[in-house]
């Protein structure tokens, strides 16, 4: 199966603070990045802590500047996420690089 | 909810217990071997062995593209692996140049390539480092010693899925006349981590 996004692209990740266990870190929530690869497939933990089926599904390393996700520092910060908790964005969203 | 990792050592080695004897009641595990496993896997766990994958990469400009590429088969070169657990874990082997620094950290818990970096230190999981380094990396890395040059960019990289992550530090200056012995002899855990120069 095609993965669902490729390097460059940019993405936005889940806003959604869920009552279990996620491997989305609170800090990186709602938070447009840009896709560095793909990581391969693999059961998604929030499903697995939950004794829920979970197929493997694509992980991502994502990049993210500082500014956006604490509103300052000159630094980037990269997170491995789970396609489920991305969403595409649009060209009108698009934000930094 | 992802802040859930807390709770004592004590309380973790207790329900580390509980899953074990289940495992051995059930048949599914034989206790000795798992700790004939655990030990084996501790002993090769070491940080000069990360040291010695740096001390070739600065040798061997073709095995640094190979290690940087697809370092979990580069490291085969070496005699090394990332299969010492249950399965083989992705290896990223992220490289410190004259632009660039690298800093890893596992914000949720306290992901770590073991094999080539031994047990991690108290420090790398720690609520402190693992909060801050991904807000405030200079402040974190300037509390080590380590006054990075403001015109060099840094990445942190969070090892929140499945994947592992070593630091490449940049090769100090004046090092040209040393072999990779010599070479692996400078490169210290905390380089491997990126909370020291090398």
């Amino acid at each position: 199966m095609a993965d669902r996004f490729v390097p460059g692209m940019s993405v936005r990740t889940s806003r959604t603070d869920p009552p279990h266990h996620t491997r989305l870190p609170r800090y990186a929530r709602g938070a447009v990045g840009t896709i560095v690869e793909s990581l391969g497939r693999h059961p998604l933990p929030d499903d697995r802590a939950r004794g829920l089926p979970c197929e493997p599904s694509q992980v991502y390393t994502v990049r993210f500047t500082a500014r956006e996700l604490f509103d300052a520092g000159d630094h980037a910060v990269t997170v491995d996420i789970w396609e489920s908790h991305l969403t595409p964005v649009t060209d009108a969203e698009v934000v930094g690089p | 909810m992802s802040g859930d990792h807390h709770g004592s050592d004590a309380q973790l080695a207790a329900k580390v217990r509980q899953v074990e004897t289940l495992l051995e009641e059930r048949g599914l595990l034989d206790a000795a071997e798992l700790d004939r496993a655990l030990e084996a896997f501790l002993a090769r766990a070491s940080p000069a062995n990360g040291a010695r994958v740096v001390a070739r990469a600065w040798l061997d400009d073709g095995f640094r593209a190979r290690l940087l590429t697809d370092a979990n088969t580069a490291l085969g070169e070496v005699d090394l692996s990332m299969g010492g657990g249950l399965q083989e874990q992705r290896l990223n082997v992220v490289e410190n140049t004259a632009e660039a620094h690298n800093v890893i950290v596992c914000t949720l818990c306290s992901c770590y390539p073991i094999a080539l970096l031994g047990p991690s230190p108290t420090w790398y999981k720690s609520e402190a480092y693992r909060s801050r380094v991904v807000r405030e990396p200079r402040a974190v890395l300037a509390e080590f010693g380590f006054d990075l040059d403001p015109a060099i960019a840094i990445t942190v990289w969070d090892a929140s899925a499945e994947s592992r992550y070593m630091v490449l530090p940049h090769r100090p200056e004046g090092t040209e006349t040393l072999d990779e012995t010599e070479l692996a002899a400078l490169v210290t855990r905390n380089g491997l981590i990126g909370v020291a120069p090398v």
